[in-house]
């Protein structure tokens, strides 16, 4: 047979035939061989016949390859026709390599080699060849909508193509290392990443593997590596993001808000990412947000519905929050202070029950609550900053744009674009009360500083009060506080009184490291925290309150101007001589009025009853048990289902 | 259906077939009052026509012995067993023979009889099989008949022996020269009609030669004409060519198509007297009786037509399809929808939100009003064809069908749909086929390797049934009893069945995802339980390799179809089939059921496509055109049309009621493996070779074409050249061949195929 297929190749070559054809000699040496002696005239009978059959098998094995569906016939197609033929089928030619096909010049023959095998060898064989991998079925949405790429799919952009070779090689190094193991690698990517000029035709490709951050969610690892891969990108100087940096924007966002996979597993500090990813958003927003109009809207309208839905899971609801705080206090005071008492409801309800079964989610929620705190917190020191800076500039008592403006111009090292800075003073309100669930909106103005204290007291009680009272104590502070509202200063007693009897926060987070040292502005040299630092900071503490004394008493050259930025504990109660005469009142007709909606008990109160230390700490404890004990605790659990739905 | 038309063969000369040509359109009207007339068989010839007159018996017999010879030869087990029968009962209602058939049908008393039995039976060989008509019942009592005698001595060399006669073979080029030069010089509108003619004249002539062992005529013959054959013969044309010798003939089924059937063209009026006119004058026998023996001239009275008419409708091994072969009525409408009145349960309300509540609702509404709706005037009867009972999960089934129909997009040219691709990743053994379930939650894939896999591809994981020792000691009054008989160990996102020895070509789903069917190399159907993952059943009855199967839409029955060129038509719970539908004059590789479960479409390898009535086995309709291999057929959701891609890259689309080629969809560039209309009929998706799957605007289609009543009649409609206006977009895959596609409930177009490196 193999003898007849050289032949037969043998033949095709030499004349154009219509089909190979087996010669004679070819036969009758077959025969031979087989010990048998052929005539002319049988020789040339039996040729023809040869060729028939062969043509014949050839055909019918055509059959096989279609309905394999396959274009390539296959030696297993022919064996098939033959055995179908009655004829026996050709053994040994089933390989996929090509075989060597060698002539021999004095028989005029064609033959393929066919190397002895040694089986012993084979069989004691180290390298035991792998088996392959199993068959299995992936699918990818190729076209949405019937609309997509019509260049094959899976093939290089037909752009990258253009590249040039040193531009495509650079973006595999990069990547590659980026996102490959080598930590000392990715470093000097980043590094060069963040200081290349010549990049600016690679940006959309690294936009793309950023937009990948959506299939990597399970993987906190590789989301860190691809938000570091965006600090660089933002950083760099000679890199023009334009619209890019809302791709951007909304690959950061995701890792913020989305219930990643990686969150499912509590072992896995997801925490420490969303609190970079809002460090990062806040730096882009602030060095890049120029280059969209409405960005600032955008992102607080995605915080805030996340914020107001409460089937989110926690961790998201805790992105919402970080994300807030690193925006800056104004963001907060529009966004989350509004919008904290429909929100505490569900909070508390989840942090009151001790139920095993909750453990996990409780642990969640005083995450939250320790990143509300924080973000409380500063948003009343900035306030109250801010205050003094409007006092001392006589242009009056109420936080306008102006007067961040004036926080922000005093920022070192930037000059942070004006449009955003607007913005986020009067465009919110138009902007965010359509989607204002549960938050009066439409007729917001600014509350005064010394009602939103109390008011949040109400909700933190001790917590936040130890954290203003440290303030003080830790000395070289100006006398400030001198004209400090009555109320108040009662208050702050009573709640250092109460101390010891106050709610356990044993899980309380305040994660220095998301917020920024200067309120609203971002920090000209973002440190990037690595991974280890961030974890480390990130974890919770019972005493977070020390910590934030301890670093803000780590900074001792603190000007007693009410322009300086960083000294909290000082410039926290700098505006207060401005307050005391609308403060009293204030208080009564804030409950009685606008914000009563989602807090009916509220009536309870009488308008005029001044919130005693006694009476707050009651409220602060009943929350819970006023009516919606039963329905907040539900729909936490529903909250945790919906972790898991998604993924 | 008897060939009519061979009426006057006995009559050898000329004078005769003057006065007997006038009967010849007489004869296509009265054709279709059946084979009444008692004519020659197909076989006969016209050597033996001057002895038929003095003893026809022996002569019937032979013949009627060589076509069994011929039937058992090529496995049609089938068509032996019913033209055994057939003759048996004639037998029987004589009451004076034996049941030996080889005892019989010697007297002359039977002769008529007999031949009449013969050209029944024959014609349905060739090509209106009323075969399988008789009612099924499990066991069909094999009729041995013929155990004796007989199986030497006639042979398909009688058959072939057609070609005994003998022309001088010098001369065939002269003639058929002669005729090319006539053809050249009528008017033009004759040509085009008269051309159709050159083909099989070639074809026959030159195996006249070959059989008359005139090897070098017939080699010079074959030079110097094959090059004008219309270049969609080209790959009969290359078999042919490797044919020269007399015992290459025996054996090879392209000639036995050839032989056993008639060429069939349609030639106007005119254009027939024409070319009958010339042959008279010029006294060409040759020609006159190879037209006489071998083709069927199907005369029409009107405009003759176009080249482009014609070479829309030609290109099928045997010609194109009668004219009467389409006039059978055929029910294409839908069947009523069976009244669901189960109550909406309570279950999965709950794991719904309050959203689901309004939702339900609707569906509900929906579905009174289609029940409300008259049942259709082209429907068959519900009960045409016995089908299943509904089972309480068919109703549930059937519920979340109509739910999930509320939610469906509406295609259309604006909107298209989005295509989700699954990739077979790793498929080293071959990937042969691939079959989804209707909503498209497993999906099974067949291999060359002999392997069916299936895959859940939703995060349900695929279980089995926990085995009988440990189903004992389930607690079988729990409501969750069906929870409970699934073994969570086997829970797996794949499984593999093993059970075929050959590449495995058809893969089915039951409606119910209960069972899969696979047909294989290895001849064999088999019934996999999708509960157990196991084989039921292994269903032998082809003995060659089969091509495809599929499931009925209703389930219980099914369809295989393979090389051995009869359907067979099968019940779940019969080891052997009910219909076996043959006609076919090539190996059946695509099987499709009608939406309404009383029809099936078979492709062919002859490049046909026939619809078959399962309740009588009868063919009803032919569809020619093709010019190559058909691999892919697809049923409108709405039963009205029939598409079918081939190996030529095109896509036809077929009118079933009146039976016309109503649209021609050019684009691929290579074997159309898979089609199918969306789940509202507005968009047919074809997958190729190509590696691209095309959407192409079948609204649009349909529309475009008016069908006037002269059109309907006559069967020949002019083709607007659109493909590029439906054609609504090409979309590429990575190397990937497209071997199946599927529509989601919602008309999301999932589509599936091996990445082929």
């Amino acid at each position: 047979m193999r003898v007849c297929r050289g032949g037969a190749a043998a033949m095709a070559d030499r004349e154009e035939r219509r089909f190979a054809e087996v010669p004679r000699e070819s036969i009758r040496l077959m025969a031979e061989s087989a010990g048998v002696e052929l005539s002319d005239d049988v020789a040339a009978l039996l040729t023809e016949d040869v060729c028939y059959r062969l043509r014949e098998a050839t055909q019918n094995s055509s059959q096989f390859m279609r309905h394999a569906k396959r274009r390539k016939l296959t030696v297993e197609d022919f064996n098939r026709a033959l055995r179908w033929s009655n004829v026996e089928a050709v053994c040994g030619y089933g390989a996929q390599d090509t075989l060597p096909f060698r002539p021999i010049k004095e028989g005029d023959l064609f033959f393929v080699e066919d190397r002895e095998v040694n089986l012993v060898e084979l069989a004691l064989a180290t390298n035991i060849p792998k088996g392959c991998a199993e068959t299995m079925v992936r699918v990818q949405v190729s076209y949405l909508d019937g609309k997509g790429n019509l260049e094959p799919q899976g093939t290089v952009p037909s752009a990258v193509q253009t590249l040039s070779d040193d531009l495509l090689k650079y973006y595999q190094q990069i990547t590659r290392s980026i996102l490959g193991e080598d930590p000392h690698l990715m470093k000097v990517a980043l590094l060069d990443l963040q200081s290349n000029s010549k990049i600016a035709a690679l940006l959309p490709y690294f936009v793309y593997v950023i937009s990948g951050v959506k299939s990597v969610s399970h993987d906190l690892e590789q989301l860190n590596r691809l938000l570091h891969m965006v600090k660089s990108l933002v950083q760099n100087p000679y890199l023009y993001l334009g619209s890019y940096v809302r791709s951007l924007v909304s690959s950061v966002m995701y890792c913020i808000l989305e219930p990643l996979a990686a969150s499912i597993n509590p072992l896995n500090d997801h925490w420490t990412l969303r609190d970079y990813a809002a460090l990062l958003l806040s730096h882009i927003f602030w060095t890049h947000g120029d280059l969209v109009s409405g960005l600032y809207h955008q992102i607080l309208l995605s915080l805030q519905k996340v914020l107001s839905d409460p089937v989110r899971p926690l961790c998201s609801h805790y992105g919402a929050v970080v994300g807030l705080h690193a925006l800056g206090w104004k963001a907060v005071e529009r966004v989350l202070y509004p919008h904290l008492p429909a929100y505490w409801a569900n909070l508390q309800a989840v942090l009151d029950d001790y139920s095993v079964s909750n453990a996990q989610v409780k642990a969640d929620g005083h995450k939250v609550y320790g990143a509300i705190l924080v973000a409380v917190e500063r948003l009343l020191k900035m306030k109250a900053l801010s205050l003094s800076v409007n006092a001392e500039g006589g242009i009056g008592g109420l936080p306008r744009p102006g007067g961040i403006m004036g926080c922000r111009e005093s920022s070192p090292g930037l000059s942070p674009p004006p449009e955003p800075l607007s913005e986020p003073g009067l465009g919110i309100a138009s902007h965010l009360h359509a989607g204002g669930a549960g938050c009066p909106w439409e007729d917001w103005t600014p509350v005064p500083l010394p009602a939103m204290y109390c008011e949040l007291y109400s909700f933190f009680g001790d917590s936040l009060a130890v954290r203003f009272s440290t303030g003080p104590s830790l000395g070289n502070s100006p006398p400030a506080p001198l004209a400090q509202p009555p109320t108040t200063r009662k208050e702050l007693p009573g709640g250092t009184a109460n101390l010891d009897t106050a709610r356990k926060m044993p899980q309380l987070t305040a994660n220095l490291n998301i917020s920024p040292r200067q309120d609203g502005s971002p920090h000209g040299e973002l440190t990037a925290p690595s991974m280890v630092s961030g974890r480390s900071l990130a974890r919770s503490s019972s005493s977070s309150s020390v910590q934030r004394s301890r670093s803000s008493s780590s900074r001792p050259g603190q000007r007693p101007s009410g322009l300086s930025r960083d000294v909290f504990p000082k410039a926290r109660f700098n505006p207060l001589p401005a307050g005391p005469p609308i403060f009293s009142f204030v208080i009564g007709g804030r409950q009685m009025g606008r914000r009563c909606q989602g807090r009916r008990f509220q009536t309870t109160f009488t308008p005029s009853q001044p919130l005693s230390a006694v009476s707050s700490r009651t409220y602060a404890h009943k929350l819970p048990v006023i009516g919606r004990v039963g329905k907040p605790v539900r729909r936490w659990t529903c909250s945790q289902y919906s972790l898991h739905l998604p993924l | 259906m008897a060939a009519v038309q061979d009426a006057p063969v006995e009559a050898d000369n000329e004078k005769e077939i003057k006065t007997e040509t006038l009967n010849d359109a007489a004869g296509n009207h009265a054709s279709a009052a059946g084979g009444v007339i008692p004519s020659p068989p197909v076989a006969s010839t016209s050597s033996s026509g001057p002895a038929k007159a003095g003893g026809p018996g022996s002569e019937e017999q032979q013949t009627l012995m060589a076509v069994l010879q011929f039937l058992k030869k090529n496995n049609f087990v089938g068509a032996v067993d019913v033209l055994r029968r057939e003759a048996g009962i004639l037998e029987d209602s004589d009451e004076s023979q034996g049941q030996e058939l080889a005892a019989s049908a010697l007297g002359g008393a039977e002769a008529g009889d007999a031949t009449c039995t013969l050209s029944r039976a024959s014609s349905c060989t060739t090509s209106t099989p009323a075969v399988a008509a008789a009612p099924a019942k499990g066991a069909r009592c094999a009729v041995v008949c013929v155990s004796a005698g007989g199986e030497d001595q006639p042979d398909v060399n009688v058959v072939l022996s057609a070609y005994s006669q003998q022309g001088d073979p010098a001369l065939y080029q002269g003639y058929y020269s002669g005729l090319k030069k006539f053809v050249e010089s009528v008017l033009d509108c004759h040509r085009a009609e008269l051309s159709q003619l050159f083909y099989p004249l070639f074809v026959h002539m030159y195996l006249e030669l070959v059989y008359n062992n005139h090897e070098t005529e017939a080699k010079a013959f074959f030079e110097k004409f094959s090059g004008d054959q219309e270049c969609y013969y080209q790959d009969d044309l290359r078999v042919l060519s490797g044919l020269t010798k007399k015992e290459h003939m025996k054996g090879n089924e392209t000639l036995l198509d050839f032989r056993t059937s008639k060429f069939v063209l349609r030639i106007s009026r005119d254009s027939y007297q024409l070319l009958k006119r010339h042959l008279q004058e010029r006294q060409n026998n040759q020609i006159w009786n190879i037209i006489q023996e071998h083709l069927y001239i199907d005369i029409f009275d009107g405009m003759p037509r176009s080249k482009s008419q014609i070479d829309s409708m030609s290109g099928s091994l045997a010609g194109e399809a009668k004219r009467e072969a389409n006039k059978a009525k055929v029910f294409y409408g839908l069947l009523k929808e069976p009244e669901i009145d189960v109550p909406l349960d309570d279950e999965d309300e709950e794991g719904e939100n309050e959203e689901g509540k309004p939702k339900k609702k609707k569906p509900k509404k929906d579905s009174m009003g289609s029940k409300s709706k008259k049942q259709d005037p082209n429907a068959p009867q519900q009960n045409r064809i016995p089908l299943p009972e509904l089972k309480d999960s068919d109703k549930l089934d059937k519920i979340m069908y109509m739910k999930e129909a509320t939610k469906r997009i509406r295609l259309g040219p604006e909107s298209l749909p989005s295509i989700c691709f699954y990739t077979f990743l790793n498929a080293y053994q071959g990937l042969t086929a691939v079959d989804f379930t209707d909503d498209s939650s497993l999906i099974a894939g067949g291999f060359a390797d002999s392997t069916v896999r299936v895959w859940s591809v939703t995060p349900k994981k695929l279980r089995s049934v926990k085995s009988a020792a440990d189903l004992n000691l389930i607690d079988k009054e729990s409501d969750d009893v069906l929870e409970r008989i699934m073994d969570e160990k086997s829970a797996s996102e794949s499984k593999i069945l093993y059970g075929h020895s050959g590449p495995v070509y058809g893969v089915s789903f039951s409606p119910d995802r209960n069972y899969l069917l696979s047909c294989s190399e290895d001849g064999t159907v088999r019934l996999w339980s999708l509960q157990t993952f196991t084989c039921l059943v292994g269903y032998k009855g082809h003995n060659y390799p089969v091509w495809d199967t599929q499931f009925s839409p209703y389930g219980y029955y099914f369809i295989s179809g393979g090389h051995d060129r009869v359907a067979r038509l099968w019940a779940t719970d019969h080891y052997q089939p009910l219909r076996m539908f043959a006609g076919h004059l090539a190996d059946i590789t695509c099987t499709q059921f009608h939406p309404n479960s009383n029809y099936v479409a078979t492709g062919s390898a002859d490049r046909t496509v026939r619809l078959w009535d399962i309740l009588n086995g009868n063919c009803v309709r032919i569809f020619t055109g093709h010019k190559g291999p058909i691999h892919s057929l697809a049923f409108s959701p709405n039963g009205k049309y029939l598409a079918s891609g081939a190996t030529d890259g095109r896509v036809l689309l077929w009118d079933i009621g009146h039976g016309l080629m109503i649209g021609e969809l050019k684009g691929h560039t290579d074997t159309v493996y898979s089609l199918k209309f969306s789940r509202d009929g507005e968009i047919l998706a074809s997958g190729s070779m190509d590696n691209t799957v095309r959407l192409w605007d079948s609204i649009k289609a349909f529309d475009d074409i008016e069908t006037d009543d002269f059109t309907a009649a006559t069967g020949h409609i002019h083709l607007p050249e659109n493909s590029q206006e439906l054609l609504l977009g090409t979309y590429m895959t990575k190397s990937t061949p497209v071997i199946h596609l599927h529509f989601t409930r919602r008309n999301l177009l999932l589509a599936a195929g091996a990445y082929n490196p």
